[in-house]
C-alpha cells in the first residue's frame, strides 16, 4: 500500500519502523530536513521536505496515488489542514489525524465526519485508558484481549518471592493448578520462546495466554491479592494525567495529582474539582512520603522525563506502593527498563502507533489480515489473532503434523465458544479464531504465513 | 565492523556472478570450444563453492548495517567480483597471465573498456562475450541488480540507502519510489529495454546477432570493449551513427527516462543538467568539425567522427572511429577536457559528471561574490530547488579526493618512463572509466606497454572512479577496521 505520514516526530518514527518492516511505499513529509535524512538513512522510505498542509509539498509526494494518509504533526490543526487538502486532492484517499488537544476531545465526533477522517488518535488519552485498565485490574503487568475470543494475553513478573520462581515449565499446570501457556519469555531485555524443560528464574517476565476465567484462578493460585485500587498518585500533569485523573475519579478512586508547574497546577484544579492537586516537585522523596505513597494502590509516574520516572518508580516499589506503572517515551531502552523492574512499563508513542497499524492492516486486506495485534516484549514479539476461513491450508490436521515456520507459535484455538491451549493433537476448522504468536522478526500477514 | 553480514553480503553477490557466467559457457559449449567450457566452468565452481563457504561461516549474523559496512561493502564487493571474473580468462588461456586478465576484468566491470590485448580478434568468442557483458552489469552496477532480486518482503532492508547511493554515480542520490528495491527495478527495466533497441537497431545494420549484443553491452554500460582491433572503425556509417545516439542516451540521468514514462515531459526538458549535457555536446562536436576542416574527404563524415569521438569520450565509453590521436591539438585538447566532465549523474557513465561539475561553479560563482558582500546570504539552486550546504561540501572534498588522487596515481605510472602525456592521459582515461588515452595509450594502442605495479594503479583507480572514490578510500582507511 502507497501510505504517506505527515509528520516524522516520535508516533511518525515508530509508524515508519513498523510500517516499513511490513512492505509498505512509505514517503515522509516533514519540514525539517535532518530529520528526514535520517529517517531515509534507516529505513527504506522517500522524504520530502516541506508543509504538508501545502498542495504543492502533497503532490511531490505523490498524494494522487497514495492510499493513506497519517498527519501526526505536532500541530492539530496542521494535521487537520493536511489531510482536509489531501481529501480534496484524492478523493479516494483514507486519512488518519492526530488529534490530541483535550478541547477538541468532546467533539471529536463531530469533526471525524465533518473531515471525512478514517481514524482520529490520540495517544495520550489512549494511554490514559491504558493506565486505568492497568489499575482496574492490578496483579499483571500488561493485558490485552482479543477481539473475537475470550482469552486474554497478560505480562507477569517472576519476583523473588513468586511461587513460579525455578519452576520448570512442564510442571507449571502442577503448581498453579489451572491450564495457561507461556507463550514469551522475556529475560535480560531479550524475548523468546521457552520450551518445555525451560526454567523460570527470578526477574523474568512472562507472557501467557488463556481466557478470562483461567487467568483469575491463576492469579488466585500465585497469591496475588486483586483489589479493587482506591488511591492513586499521580505523578505529573500533563495531557496524559488530566486524562487517566479524569476517568479514575469517575470510578470513585481518590486521585493525588503532583505538578511541578504552578500555573498548571492551577487550571487542573479548574478542570479536575475532585482530584487533590499537589503543587510539588514528584521527585522529592520527602513530599511522596508525605503523600502517603507506601500505602497507596497505585503509583503512576509520567512526568515528562524518563529518568524521573524511573527514579520515583524505583522509590515507589521500594517503599512498597501496591502497583508501580511507568510512563517511558522511547522504547530502545528495553534492556535497562527490565533490569530495573520498573513494574507496568506505557508508551505512549507505541500505543498509537500500533492503533495506526491495526488500522492499516485491515484497510489492506480485510480478508484474512489479522483482527488483533498485540505487540509484546517492547515489539521483539508479536501477538496476532486470525479467523480461519475456506483459504487456510492444513484445516482439520493434528499441529504435530505441520511444518511451521521457524519464530511461529500457535498459543490459543477458539472452537465456537470452547477454548483450546493446544497440543500436537489439536486441529482447527473453518471460522475459528486462532492466535500466534510470532517472534524474532518473523512478520506474518495471513494465517497462512505461519505455515513452511 | 560486522563482519558476519558482509561476508552474507558477498555471498549472495558471488552467487549472482556465478548466474552471470552462464551465457559465456553456454556460447563456449555452443562453439565446443573445450578451453572456455573449461575456464567458465571452473569459474563459476569457484565463485559458487567460495558463495557456499561464506554463507556457511557468515551463518547467524546479526542485522547491524551502518554506513560503515556499506561503504566497505560495496568496496569489497566490487574487489572480489573482480577477482573472481578474471578466473575464466586466466584458465581458458586467454589472457594468461593473471594480473594481465584482472586488468581486463576489472576494466570491464568499472566500464572502462582499456585493454591490455595486443590482438582483440585472437580471443574465443565465449571470452569476448564475458568482456562485454562485464560492461553491462557493472554499467549499471551489480549491487543495484541485487537489490532489484531481493525478495519481497525481507525485512532490514534500511541499509540499501547505503549501497544505492554508494554504487550510482551522482553528488545527490535520490529514488524514483519510495522502495528501493522498486527504485532498483525500475532502473533496470529502463536499462534492459534501452540496450533491446539498441540491439534492434544494430541488426537492422546487418551486423551478426552475437556482435550487436556484445557492441549494445558495450554501448549500454558505456563500457567501450570492442570485438575488433578498430573498435567501431570497421562498421558502416549507420552502425557507428546509432552508437553514437546510444552513447548519448545512456550518458543521461535515467530518472529522466522514468520521468518520461509518467509523461513529465516538459520537467525533464526543463532539467538543468540534461541542458548542459546537450549544450555541451553539440558545442564541442561543432568545434571539433571546425578544427578538422580538410582532415577528412567530406563534410559528413568529418561531422560523423567528430559527433561520434565526442559522444564516445564524454559518456566515457571509449569506442572509436578513428584515431583521434592524429587530430590536430585544439580538437584533442578537447577531447582531453571532456573526460574530466563525464556524462549526467545517475546514468551509467563515469567521470566527474555535469551534474557536480555545474555545482561546482555554481557554487565558485556563490563564493566569489560572498567575497565582494560578505553578509549577503544566498542558496545555490538546481533546477530551482536550494541544494543543501553539506550536498556542496561534499562536491568539495569529491573534486579534492578527485584531484589528489589524480596526482598521486600520475607520479606512481610514471616510473615506468613514458611521456608526460601518455601517463596522464592513461590516469585520466582509467580513472574516468574511459578506455583510450593519447598516445602510446591512443585509440589504436594498448596498456599492455606498462609495468605490472603501473597496471596495479590503474586497477585501484579504475575501481575509484567506478564507485565514486569514496567507498575505495574508506577501505584503506584505518579507522574503518578499527573497532568502534
Amino acid at each position: 500500500m502507497k501510505i504517506i505520514i505527515a509528520g516524522d516526530g516520535k508516533v511518525g518514527l515508530t509508524l515508519t519502523e513498523k510500517l516499513s518492516a511490513e512492505g509498505h511505499d512509505l514517503t515522509l513529509i516533514d519540514s525539517n530536513q535532518r530529520v528526514l535524512d535520517s529517517s531515509v538513512e534507516r529505513y527504506d522510505v522517500m522524504a520530502v521536505q516541506g508543509n504538508c498542509a501545502s498542495m504543492r509539498v502533497l503532490e511531490q509526494a505523490d498524494i494522487k496515488q497514495a492510499d493513506l494518509l497519517i498527519a501526526a504533526t505536532n500541530a492539530d490543526e496542521v494535521n487537520l489542514l493536511c489531510c482536509m487538502t489531501a481529501h480534496g486532492l484524492n478523493s479516494r484517499l483514507h486519512t488518519i489525524a492526530r488529534i490530541r488537544n483535550p478541547e477538541y476531545g468532546r467533539q471529536i465526533f463531530t469533526m471525524r465526519d465533518v473531515y471525512q477522517l478514517s481514524l482520529m488518535v490520540n495517544p495520550e488519552k489512549q494511554a490514559a485508558r491504558e493506565i486505568e485498565r492497568l489499575i482496574k485490574y492490578p496483579g499483571f503487568l500488561q493485558r490485552d484481549t482479543f477481539a473475537r475470543s475470550r482469552v486474554e494475553i497478560v505480562e507477569l513478573r517472576v519476583d523473588e518471592g513468586s511461587r513460579l520462581k525455578d519452576v520448570a515449565l512442564s510442571n507449571l499446570g502442577g503448581v498453579v493448578n489451572c491450564k495457561v501457556l507461556i507463550c514469551v519469555v522475556c529475560r535480560g531485555g531479550e524475548a523468546f520462546v521457552p520450551g518445555g524443560d525451560f526454567v523460570l528464574q527470578a526477574g523474568d517476565r512472562v507472557f501467557a495466554t488463556a481466557d478470562s476465567e483461567t487467568l483469575t484462578i491463576l492469579l488466585k493460585n500465585l497469591g496475588v491479592i486483586t483489589k479493587k485500587a482506591k488511591r492513586v498518585i499521580i505523578c505529573g500533569g500533563g495531557r496524559i494525567g488530566y486524562y487517566l485523573a479524569e476517568q479514575l475519579v469517575k470510578n470513585d478512586v481518590t486521585v493525588q495529582l503532583i505538578e511541578r508547574e504552578e500555573s498548571r497546577c492551577k487550571e487542573l484544579a479548574e478542570l479536575l474539582p475532585n482530584v487533590y492537586v499537589i503543587h510539588g516537585d514528584a521527585s522529592s522523596q520527602t513530599l511522596l512520603d508525605s503523600e502517603g505513597v507506601a500505602d497507596c494502590d497505585a503509583l503512576v509516574a509520567m512526568t515528562g522525563m524518563d529518568e524521573m520516572n524511573m527514579i520515583i518508580a524505583l522509590y515507589g516499589k521500594k517503599r512498597g506502593a501496591g502497583q508501580v506503572i511507568t510512563k517511558v517515551g522511547h522504547t530502545d531502552n528495553t534492556g535497562i527498563y527490565d533490569s530495573l523492574g520498573l513494574g507496568s512499563l506505557i508508551c505512549p508513542k507505541e500505543l498509537s502507533a500500533n492503533n495506526i497499524i491495526r488500522y492499516v492492516r485491515a484497510l489492506q486486506n480485510s480478508e484474512g489480515a489479522a483482527l488483533t495485534v498485540h505487540s509484546i516484549a517492547e515489539g521483539q514479539a508479536e501477538a496476532l489473532e486470525f479467523v480461519v476461513d475456506e483459504k487456510t491450508l492444513h484445516m482439520g490436521e493434528p499441529l504435530k503434523k505441520i511444518r511451521f515456520r521457524k519464530g511461529v507459535l500457535i498459543a490459543c484455538i477458539t472452537h465456537g465458544s470452547q477454548t483450546e491451549i493446544p497440543s500436537g493433537d489439536s486441529t482447527f476448522g473453518e471460522r475459528d479464531s486462532v492466535i500466534v504468536i510470532a517472534h524474532g522478526g518473523t512478520r506474518l500477514l495471513q494465517l497462512n504465513d505461519i505455515f513452511e | 565492523m560486522n563482519y558476519k553480514i558482509m561476508g552474507k553480503f558477498i555471498s549472495r553477490l558471488l552467487m549472482v556472478e556465478a548466474v552471470f557466467m552462464l551465457p559465456p559457457l553456454l556460447i563456449g559449449l555452443v562453439d565446443r570450444d573445450t578451453r572456455a567450457v573449461c575456464g567458465f566452468g571452473i569459474g563459476i565452481a569457484v565463485a559458487a563453492v567460495v558463495s557456499l563457504l561464506l554463507l556457511f561461516l557468515c551463518r547467524g549474523a546479526e542485522k547491524r548495517f551502518y554506513a560503515r559496512e556499506g561503504f566497505a561493502c560495496v568496496g569489497l564487493s566490487w574487489i572480489v567480483m573482480s577477482l573472481v571474473g578474471c578466473l575464466p580468462f586466466v584458465i581458458s588461456g586467454d589472457i594468461p597471465n593473471f594480473l594481465n586478465a584482472l586488468f581486463e576484468i576489472v576494466s570491464g566491470f568499472t566500464t572502462t573498456g582499456a585493454s591490455i590485448l595486443n590482438d582483440v580478434e585472437a580471443l574465443s568468442r565465449a571470452a569476448l562475450f564475458w568482456r562485454s557483458f562485464s560492461h553491462w552489469i557493472g554499467g549499471m552496477g551489480v549491487l543495484v541488480f541485487l537489490l532489484a532480486l531481493s525478495p519481497n518482503g525481507e525485512r532490514g532492508s534500511g541499509f540499501t540507502m547505503h549501497l544505492l547511493r554508494a554504487e550510482s554515480p551522482g553528488p545527490n542520490v535520490g529514488k524514483l519510489v519510495p522502495k528501493m528495491r522498486t527504485t532498483a527495478r525500475i532502473l533496470y527495466l529502463i536499462y534492459l529495454a534501452l540496450t533491446v533497441i539498441n540491439i534492434v537497431f544494430l541488426l537492422f545494420g546487418g551486423m551478426s546477432v552475437f556482435e550487436s549484443v556484445c557492441t549494445a553491452f558495450g554501448t549500454a554500460g558505456t563500457g567501450g570493449f570492442g570485438l575488433k582491433n578498430d573498435s567501431i572503425a570497421g562498421y558502416s556509417p549507420y552502425i557507428q551513427n546509432v552508437c553514437t545516439v546510444f552513447m548519448l542516451l545512456f550518458g543521461v540521468n535515467f530518472s529522466c527516462y522514468y520521468m518520461l514514462l509518467l509523461k513529465h515531459v516538459r520537467e525533464v526538458f526543463r532539467d538543468e543538467e540534461l541542458r548542459m549535457y546537450l549544450a555541451i555536446v553539440l558545442g564541442s562536436i561543432v568545434l571539433i568539425t571546425l578544427n578538422l576542416r580538410g582532415f577528412y574527404d567530406t563534410v559528413g563524415e568529418t561531422l560523423r567522427h567528430a559527433a561520434f569521438q565526442v559522444a564516445s569520450i564524454i559518456t566515457t565509453t571509449g569506442y572509436a572511429t578513428t584515431d583521434f590521436d592524429l587530430w590536430p591539438g585544439f580538437s584533442k585538447s578537447i577531447l582531453f577536457v571532456l573526460m574530466f566532465m563525464g556524462a549526467c549523474a545517475g546514468s551509467t557513465g563515469g567521470g566527474l559528471k555535469v551534474g557536480r561539475a555545474m555545482l561546482l561553479i555554481k557554487g565558485l560563482s556563490r563564493n566569489m561574490r560572498r567575497m565582494l558582500n560578505p553578509r549577503r546570504v544566498e542558496a545555490v539552486r538546481m533546477n530551482g530547488t536550494p541544494v543543501g550546504e553539506n550536498v556542496l561540501a561534499n562536491t568539495d572534498t569529491y573534486l579534492i579526493a578527485y584531484g589528489l588522487i589524480l596526482i598521486v596515481s600520475f607520479l606512481c605510472v610514471s616510473l615506468d618512463g613514458l611521456s608526460v602525456t601518455t601517463n596522464m592521459s592513461a590516469v585520466v582515461s582509467c580513472f574516468n572509466n574511459i578506455g583510450p588515452g593519447l598516445e602510446l595509450v591512443g585509440p589504436t594502442c594498448n596498456y599492455s606497454v606498462y609495468s605490472g605495479f603501473s597496471k596495479i594503479v590503474l586497477i585501484l583507480d579504475m575501481l575509484a572512479g567506478r564507485l565514486e572514490i569514496f567507498p575505495m578510500l574508506i577501505l584503506a582507511s584505518r579507522s574503518t577496521w578499527r573497532h568502534r
